[in-house]
């Protein structure tokens, strides 16, 4: 054995370290993966060393090659080993890897629990500090679960470096385990008014990342944080506040008021710290005042960061950024990718019916100048995004708008091809006036596809194509030329494109073709109509042999269709009819939600198999996968053309009706066709005709710019107008007034649309639920943090304790391991410290001779069980000795009917640097009571408490007594034995536990016609107690008697009230309280001596006050 | 909250990375291999935030080392920017006028400084001094567990 310790410290005298490694990897660039290589052999070996300095050197190796990029995941046990040395270097190291190397998906991390569970609570705090950072890194939702309350232990700890280290990690356990949340938000928020300046701040940290997710929630800690605000002096904090507060205030307006003149401190305070700007940028996005801040911007030199702080003011004061128009639009200009992404971010605020064409022509033309794809796609979409957005609001004229999409049809190499076509789709569906001149850019841009289709391969933009082919098809009675456009489509370029479009292009033909038809029905010479069916016979074969089986499919029935209606055509017959009715009825726009609004009809389950499940290999074997294009649903919707518009309008008038008569159904916001309709005299405003026949510079692509000027030159018209009929009616009124000043620019309302149009709004199903809650991404995790924390907490909230549990709790297959090791790990610590204390005496002898409890008087509030709904609380029956004060309330274990639960907490008051440890609990078992103590443990056997007390500092224990008879109080003598740290002495206190009556009694709900059976069936025993000199309002009795003596109100009339108790044993106490003069109250239970004894105990409730 | 921090050379060479929420080593290197080229690519003169994914990411060059932390949507640039000053600052002070070497051979301590400055994302302690001091204790802690093992200790011959 020494032979080998000898060997293994000579190996590491030679062994690389990691100086060695980074050096060596230095000198190695040219194979620097050999060399790799030929260490990770080494540090193998190494690891396979008993010698833990060994291993931990090879486990700083490996994180450093982690880092680097090399998996390491094969040594994830040899870093928990690592991670469970005794000595802090290697514990330090052991946890650095972990913490880089460890992730939710290592299964080592199962195997930690204990050990970070041990290190927590390490006497060396830099043992607890080192496990906390590591854990804050790796933390698991199992992890979390089983940790939180030795972590929430720790956010008392004494020293501040634990405090603010575990005040910092519960919001990641928060994340894990939502549940820990309200049972540690009292103590969080404790931490708020910390001593120490870093706990304080880690505190703050922790609730406005919570609170900035669910700010409503946290509205009750605003006055707290108010505080905080005017008397922090840490910037770091203030900020984080600030920001705090800019979530706070859209939801409590009264705040914003209040926070002005703080504010405004802080500002002149900051004024030249950099900070300010972050403060400034935090205000500005919920403040009222932004005269201030509007200064600070004159003066930005940061660019980046007065473009920000606009935008964020932007939201609430639109008006004064946008006379900085021109200087965002210079930005434009930046080099600075970011600044120019801001810029066009703010952009998309400012924006309004006015100044849209101006803003969407300089945005073209730095299209045109800008270089890179990735910016110009980005462009792209703004553009899209503001013209588009809140429906369309501010685009005044849709003929600019559609030339402004074929324009961007130029644009090389975008991948937004498929947004271009869903917008042409989407304006031309939804905007009924603006079809006949959508359909003839499309058709334009159908005869210059070989423009758009370059390369098909690498260019997105033939998706527009897409939109092309179907509105050419869908709307062609708009056609000028149906016959052009149809053989454009049928060009066998078109072949080239991909197959979704190509469906979409046969499927089209087939429209053009029955209005080529319709077209040519009165006409006596047959030949066009004939030529056409030709030339389809002619053309549709290639389609026919297309790869792609959706437009094999869609061409061939097509074909054989032509072919039949040819025939009929020789024969002379009318077939236009007929075919056109293949592609009779209107499609309306369905709103993107619908599909999932439908509600599911009673009695449907879609869950159910409707057949057997397929077998495994079956279903292997055939994917339906991509058979047919999963491209937009509405061209391929099946359509109902036997419902004609009557009847098509009597259910839309039903609907309508019964949407209006259901209160849960929020109406279609009428807002943009009431801009529309509203705006007086509409259908008289002169309609611009478009002029196609002028020279455009490149064939069939308009030119959006035209738009603008005829825009101006259209509102200036009718400006001018509008302006006559006032002087008109000016003249008419002749009052005299004198000529009021015309007003400057003319406000929004006053740009009357150039079309009269009619944005059809998308339809929803019938019935549909009128719910948001498709808007929240499921998957976020701060969602389940939306908790409510003002309720009281109550039974089953707590975190998993480490507690003596009774001996059944023990026998139950779940928790059985794991409270066996809890009920001896803290024996063998007795010991230990035993062992200990008696050294030190032996040093220490001379002091402390006499020890008075004083010093450090300790408090023990006795809290004993918790009940549904009642809040944990410190009894008021206090039983004082000079040196202690001892309270305690009594509460039943619901589960079980012979059994309470007894919650102590421990508080060392010492002001001194009294520690106290090694605690241990006993209590005098009477016949009746007893206290249950770990399995094996003698009857007379004290309890030791698994924790230690710091001065100043609480903690809580549990103990479970078992019952017999709960009918007659009972009163439980017991000591607390434990050593002050620093005099060695072992110290014991004495103290009473009083089991009262009502610490048996659970409340129950119980409803009035339960109540009644119960009082008339006659067997409960009545009694009565009269309460004299009562002033207190009747309510405030009930909630008395309700909250101290476990009672619910079962009916309340008047001043008279009955009230229901059970017991944990299932005894039914009934009250009847009545105040004429005095308050009376008539009692019933089935148990005479518990009912005597729980009015006695009421009777003294009400002495007291 | 912040993300992660990464320290990286102009050549594009990883020297410290901190990850605060976890992820796949996959996606880890990918997102790590894509910021550093958008960061390399940006000119001295550009400022020192910019978009990227979800995120934003905040940089700073000192020397020939970056400083680039990813924050959240709602995270503020410049606290972020200044965390990273402040990080700086502490290397400065722990290692006396620090350099990328320093870095690269002591990563460990480095780790062990970034640990005691920020937790989980957030800032732990905003004071250098208790930052410093934290640090100082523990390496002492260390020593006193290293200096009476000296190796002819260990081999028993003294």
């Amino acid at each position: 054995m020494a032979l080998k310790m000898v060997k293994g410290s000579i190996d590491r005298m030679f062994d690389k370290n990691l100086q060695d490694l980074v050096r060596g990897i230095r000198n190695h660039k040219e194979d620097e993966a050999k060399y790799i290589s030929t260490c990770i052999d080494e540090i193998k070996q190494e690891l396979k060393q008993d010698n833990i300095a060994v291993k931990a050197n090879a486990v700083c190796k490996l994180t450093y090659l982690q880092m680097l990029g090399y998996d390491v995941s094969w040594a994830a046990f040899n870093i928990v080993e690592v991670m469970s040395s005794s000595k802090f270097t290697y514990k330090r190291i052991g946890y650095l890897a972990a913490s880089q190397c460890f992730h939710e998906g290592t299964d080592v991390i199962m195997l930690t629990t204990n050990q970070i569970r041990k290190d927590l609570s390490s006497p060396n705090q830099y043992d607890t500090g080192v496990a906390l950072t590591g854990l804050s890194c790796f933390v698991t939702p199992d992890l979390a679960r089983d940790l939180a309350n030795d972590i929430m232990t720790l956010m008392s700890h004494t020293k501040p470096f634990i405090r603010k280290k575990a005040v910092l990690i519960m919001y990641k356990v928060f994340l894990k385990y939502p549940e820990s949340l309200r049972p540690a938000f009292p103590r969080l928020k404790e931490k708020l008014e910390d001593p120490d300046p870093g706990v304080q701040s880690a505190a703050v940290n922790v609730i406005c990342e919570l609170a900035r997710r669910n700010p409503k929630n946290y509205l009750s800690l605003a006055p707290l944080f108010f505080k905080l605000m005017t008397s922090s002096t840490n910037n770091w904090v203030l900020i984080k506040i600030i920001k705090l507060f800019g979530a706070l205030t859209p939801l409590e307006p009264r705040l914003g008021k209040k926070l002005i003149e703080p504010l405004t401190n802080l500002i002149h305070r900051l004024h030249k710290h950099l900070s300010v700007f972050a403060v400034l940028i935090s205000l500005s996005s919920g403040m009222p005042n932004h005269s201030a801040s509007i200064q600070c911007l004159a003066c930005v030199l940061v660019k980046y960061l007065g473009l920000l702080a606009m935008s964020k003011i932007l939201k609430t004061h639109p008006k004064s950024v946008q006379s900085h128009k021109d200087l965002i639009l210079q930005c434009l200009d930046d080099k600075d990718e970011s600044i120019r992404l801001r810029a066009l971010d703010l952009l998309y605020g400012m924006v309004s019916k006015k100044n849209l064409m101006e803003i969407v022509k300089k945005l073209m033309l730095h299209m045109d100048k800008a270089e890179g794809t990735t910016y110009r796609d980005e462009l792209l979409t703004k553009i899209i995004d503001i013209c588009s957005q809140s429906n369309y609001q501010y685009i005044t004229n849709f003929e600019w708008y559609i030339s402004i999409l074929v324009e961007l049809t130029r644009l090389e190499g975008t991948r937004h091809g498929h947004l271009i076509a869903s917008q042409m789709l989407d304006v031309a569906i939804r905007v009924k006036a603006i079809r006949g001149f959508a359909v003839a850019q499309m058709a334009m841009l159908l005869d210059n596809a070989h423009m758009l289709t370059g390369n098909t391969q690498r260019n997105g933009i033939c998706e527009v194509l897409y939109a092309a082919a179907w509105i050419c098809g869908e709307f062609s009675e708009h056609l000028k030329d149906p016959l052009q456009t149809l053989e454009a489509m049928l060009r066998p370029k078109v072949a080239t494109l991909p197959g979704h479009i190509q469906a979409v292009y046969v499927q089209n033909v087939a429209k053009l073709f029955a209005t080529v038809l319709r077209g040519q029905e009165g006409v006596p010479d047959r030949q066009v109509a004939q030529e056409t069916s030709q030339l389809l016979i002619d053309r549709l074969p290639l389609f026919v042999q297309s790869a792609n089986l959706e437009v094999q499919e869609r061409a061939s029935c097509i074909l054989q269709l032509v072919k039949y209606v040819q025939k009929l055509q020789q024969k002379e017959v009318q077939v236009a009819e007929e075919v056109t009715a293949l592609f009779a009825g209107e499609l309306n726009p369905v709103a993107p939600k619908a599909q999932k609004k439908v509600p599911v009809p009673e009695g449907l389950d879609l869950d159910a198999w409707i057949n057997e499940p397929p077998s495994e290999s079956e279903s292997e074997d055939e994917k339906p996968k991509a058979v047919f294009a999963q491209e937009e649903q509405r061209p391929t919707r099946p359509r109902h053309p036997e419902v004609d518009e009557k009847e098509l309008a009597r259910r839309r008038e039903a609907r309508k009706q019964e949407q209006a008569n259901n209160p849960f159904y929020i109406k279609a916001s009428p807002s943009s066709q009431k801009v529309y309709a509203e705006t007086p005299g509409v259908e008289h405003i002169p309609v611009v005709q478009i002029d196609l026949s002028v020279p455009l510079k490149v064939p069939g692509m308009p030119m959006s710019d035209q738009y603008v000027k005829l825009e101006e030159e259209r509102r200036q018209r009718e400006k001018a107008e509008r302006k006559k009929k006032k002087e008109k009616k000016r003249r008419k009124d002749k009052c005299g007034r004198g000529h009021r000043a015309e007003s400057g620019g003319e406000s929004e309302e006053d740009i009357t649309p150039a079309h009269t149009v009619d944005i059809v709004t998308e339809e929803m199903p019938e019935n549909a639920l009128p719910s948001d809650e498709d808007d929240k991404d499921p998957s976020d995790p701060h969602k389940a943090l939306d908790i409510d924390l003002d309720k009281p907490l109550v039974d089953n909230e707590k975190l998993p304790v480490r507690a003596h549990r009774p001996p059944d709790a023990l026998k139950s297959p779940v928790e059985g391991g794991e409270g066996e090791g809890v009920a001896q790990e803290p024996k063998k610590k007795s010991k230990k410290d035993k062992k200990e204390k008696e050294k030190r005496k032996s040093k220490e002898r001379k002091a402390s001779v006499c020890f008075c409890f004083a010093c450090f008087g300790i408090i023990l509030g006795f809290v004993i069980g918790r009940t549904r709904g009642a809040p944990v609380r410190p009894l008021a029956v206090p039983e004082t000795s000079s040196f202690l004060v001892q309270s305690y309330d009594i509460q039943g274990n619901l589960q079980d009917g012979s059994q309470v639960v007894v919650s102590v907490i421990f508080e060392n008051k010492s002001s001194s640097s009294s520690f106290l440890k090694c605690m241990e609990f006993n209590v005098l078992d009477s016949l009746n009571s007893k206290l249950q103590r770990p399995e094996g443990a003698s009857p007379h056997e004290a309890v030791t408490i698994p924790f230690q007390l710091p001065p100043g500092v609480s903690n809580e224990a549990r103990f479970v007594f078992s019952v017999q008879s709960i009918v007659m109080p009972q009163k439980l003598k017991g000591t607390l034995a434990f050593i002050v740290k620093d005099s060695s002495t072992h110290e014991k206190l004495d103290f009473k536990l009083h089991f009262t009556c009502t610490s048996y009694m659970i409340t129950t709900p119980c409803y009035s016609d339960a109540f009644a059976k119960l009082l008339e069936s006659g067997d409960l025993k009545a009694s009565s107690v009269r309460l004299e000199g009562v002033s207190m309002p009747f309510h405030h009795l009930l909630a008395r008697i309700c909250f101290h003596h476990h009672f619910s109100v079962v009916e309340r009339i008047d001043s008279c009230a009955s009230m229901y108790s059970r017991s944990i044993q299932g005894h039914h106490v009934c009250l009847l309280v009545k105040t004429v003069s005095t308050v009376s109250i008539d009692a019933k239970c089935d148990e005479p001596s518990l009912l005597e004894n729980v009015l006695q105990e009421i009777k003294q409730t009400f002495a007291k006050c | 909250m912040m993300r992660f921090m990464l320290l990286f050379s102009r050549q594009g060479k990883l020297r410290l990375q901190k990850w605060y929420t976890a992820a796949a080593e996959r996606d880890r290197k990918k997102m790590v291999r894509e910021l550093m080229q958008v960061v390399l690519a940006r000119k001295p003169k550009m400022c020192s935030f910019l978009e990227w994914r979800d995120l934003k990411i905040v940089y700073k060059r000192y020397a020939s080392l970056y400083f680039c932390c990813a924050v959240e949507e709602q995270d503020n640039e410049l606290v972020t920017l200044e965390v990273i000053h402040r990080f700086v600052e502490l290397l400065d002070k722990y290692f006396g006028s620090v350099c990328e070497l320093d870095i690269i051979f002591n990563f460990e301590k480095a780790y062990f400084i970034l640990d005691e400055f920020l937790m989980g994302g957030e800032i732990q302690d905003t004071s250098k001094k208790s930052v410093l001091k934290a640090i100082e204790q523990a390496d002492l802690l260390q020593e006193e567990d290293e200096s009476p093992r000296s190796v002819l200790e260990e081999m028993g011959l003294a």
